[in-house]
């Protein structure tokens, strides 16, 4: 049996803003296993984001059980959650979120700057060179994001993600500022690392993108209203090669 | 550019700092130097009460020294090497159609020793010219130089001062001008005799300079005087001495003590600006954080501790500070610098000053710096992720 490496169980979130109170998650449970690689769906204002962040460990949910790769998120001070989105969890924003006039490598170092383990600076240029390959962008390592393209800057974005090796990768519309092209080809990067045994979970409005995945989770006003394997997988590396050849 | 203009408080604040330190050790030290080249052994006897921060009376009025002092000081004190009493008098001292405005100083023979003046030609007047308080008078240089202006030697040629005919035996080497701007040169000397009788009409004197064995036995000799003069004045206990003596070390005492103050106000002053150099700071870093609000949420959402931010800030606001403290002290070098060399102050630049002003800069940095970056280090990173 496969491990779980993410477990929520009637997780609660909700904004008070004022008066008004906005119920974003309404009681979700679901559990991810290693290796999964699953799309989260749904309508504008349904709680993805919301949900993402919570299992970021970027955001606290109001109630309800969190536990990643074995760990209860619930009584974790400020520091421990930092150090679990250090080591856990692999962040992939829509804005790519580089830091402006810095490299590209440096970029994909930053997590390992404040990882605990201790490592040269060989070490980390070494890993971050790594994980730069990993996304096939070795040849642009001393770019800074301006002299990237969209596409470029989210592959940076992937592999400063997988740099330290995180148990959950967690994309909240990686794609969602990308041309067709473009988000296929990092569909195809996702199944490859998922290929590799990589967990991701990965939020999208698009339909077609959910049919890269081996799993769906739907949402709607902050609730579950689907979760359905896939058994049909398409190869986003086919798709990239049957759409049509753009003329310039 | 905006950082640069931030830095400007602390790098004048610091130049100033650097700029105010030098010229105040400056003017100290030549006053330390000038006081001690008059004579460090020289004691100074005046008459009248030690009225130093009271109101200081006239002491002319005074005459309560006399030559009996004089000798009594002369033969009864053991820690004194050379003691000559002291006359003055202002007035016009003229050859042929030359005049000079000047003074002229009656002393005793010893007198050269206490000051430590050498005479560039001619010699000294004798004891013996001193008991039949002869017409003789060795001059210092601008004196020497404003009637003799031909360049002819001044030795055997008869000057008048106040009238009264004087030839002249010497003249003194040169010694410039003193800290407190007096031309040490424009001087006549001649038996105190002779100043006492032909020239002023007194019997009274005006002060007594005695020079003491040694630097380290200045403070006895004070004592030991001040203990016979009493007694020679039959003071008792509970009267004030009528009677005030004055080390060098005392007058450098004083000297530097209003150097001090000055120093003291001048580094208040630059403080201030140093303040208002750390509040630019502040402001900057506040903007800082404002501005990276998203970078602060991203380095976060990557595993950033809050304070691995509070650190990164807190560098951030130091390395601008010391930048300027930098800057600040080679404007502030380049200053002292210009003041020496153009203005012709003394200066003296302390590697303490320089220290110092690094240490403060350190400080400004982390002081003011800590403010924003606290704020920075505790923004929740979520929010820190969205702001715009
Ligand atoms: N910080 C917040 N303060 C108040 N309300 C919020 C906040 N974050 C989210 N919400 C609300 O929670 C609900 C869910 O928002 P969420 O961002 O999770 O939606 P989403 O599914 O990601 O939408 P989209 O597809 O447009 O990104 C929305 O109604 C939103 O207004
Ligand atoms: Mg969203």
């Amino acid at each position: 049996m496969s491990k779980t490496i993410i477990k929520i169980e009637d997780l609660k979130r909700s904004f008070t803003m004022g008066e008004e109170t906005v119920h974003a998650l309404k009681g979700i449970s679901f559990s991810i296993q290693e290796g999964e690689f699953v799309t989260i769906m749904g309508t504008s204002g349904s709680g993805k984001s919301t949900l993402l962040n919570v299992l970021g460990c970027l955001d606290q949910p109001n109630s309800g059980v969190y536990q990643i790769d074995g760990v209860s998120i619930k009584e974790l001070t400020k520091n421990e959650l930092a150090r679990i989105r250090n080591e856990k969890i692999g962040f992939i924003f829509q804005s790519y979120n580089l830091l402006a006039r810095t490299t590209a490598i440096e970029n994909v170092e930053l997590p390992l700057l404040y990882s605990t383990k201790t490592l040269t600076a060989e070490e980390i240029h070494d890993k971050a060179f790594k994980a730069l390959e990993q996304v096939n962008l070795s040849d642009r390592l001393d770019h800074t994001p301006s002299q990237l393209s969209g596409g470029q800057q989210q592959r940076v974005a992937i592999a400063r993600s997988l740099v330290n090796e995180p148990v959950v990768i967690l994309a909240d519309e990686a794609t969602g500022n990308l041309d067709t092209r473009t988000s296929y080809e990092i569909m195809a990067l996702f199944q490859e690392l998922n290929k590799q045994g990589k967990t991701i979970l990965f939020v999208t409005h698009e339909p077609d993108i959910a049919t890269f995945t081996g799993r769906t989770i739907v949402l709607k006003d902050g609730h579950i209203i689907q979760d359905y394997i896939n058994n049909n997988v398409q190869s986003a590396a086919e798709a990239l090669l049957a759409l049509p050849i753009e003329e310039d | 550019m905006r950082t640069f203009l931030t830095m400007l408080g602390i790098i004048i604040g610091v130049a100033s700092v650097i700029a105010m330190l030098a010229i105040g050790e400056g003017s100290k030290e030549s006053i330390k130097t000038q006081i001690s080249s008059m004579g460090s052994n020289m004691i100074t006897i005046r008459p009248g009460t030690d009225v130093r921060g009271g109101v200081r009376l006239e002491r002319s009025a005074m005459e309560t020294l006399t030559l009996n002092d004089y000798k009594a000081i002369e033969k009864e004190t053991k820690l004194l090497t050379s003691v000559s009493p002291m006359v003055n008098s202002g007035g016009q001292s003229i050859y042929g159609a030359n005049n000079w405005p000047t003074s002229v100083y009656g002393v005793a023979p010893e007198y050269l020793k206490i000051k430590i003046w050498d005479l560039a030609e001619g010699s000294n007047f004798t004891d013996k010219e001193v008991s039949s308080a002869a017409k003789v008078a060795v001059i210092g240089q601008t004196v020497a130089e404003n009637l003799f202006k031909d360049g002819e030697s001044p030795i055997g040629k008869m000057i008048r001062f106040n009238s009264i005919p004087l030839k002249i035996i010497g003249v003194l080497e040169s010694k410039g001008e003193s800290t407190f701007g007096q031309d040490q040169d424009d001087v006549i000397l001649a038996p105190y005799t002779t100043v006492q009788k032909r020239i002023l009409a007194i019997t009274h004197l005006e002060s007594i300079v005695v020079s003491s064995i040694s630097e380290e036995e200045a403070p006895n000799a004070v004592i030991e005087i001040t203990a016979l003069l009493r007694k020679n004045h039959k003071l008792t206990t509970n009267e004030e001495d009528d009677f005030h003596v004055i080390s060098m070390e005392e007058m450098i005492k004083t000297f530097s003590s209003t150097s001090e103050m000055l120093t003291v106000l001048l580094v208040a002053i630059a403080s201030i600006s140093l303040l208002v150099g750390g509040i630019g700071i502040m402001n900057i870093m506040y903007v800082s954080v404002k501005e990276r609000t998203r970078e602060i949420g991203l380095r976060m959402a990557v595993g950033g501790q809050g304070s691995d931010i509070l650190l990164q800030f807190l560098i951030e606001a130091m390395l601008i500070s010391i930048t300027g403290g930098l800057i600040g002290v080679s404007l502030g070098l380049g200053a002292t610098l210009f003041i020496e060399n153009v203005l012709h102050w003394p200066t003296s630049v302390t590697s303490s000053s320089i220290v110092i002003s690094f240490v403060v800069c350190a400080i400004t940095g982390i002081f003011f710096g800590w403010y924003p970056a606290k704020k920075a280090s505790t923004l929740d990173p979520i929010t820190a992720l969205r702001y715009e």
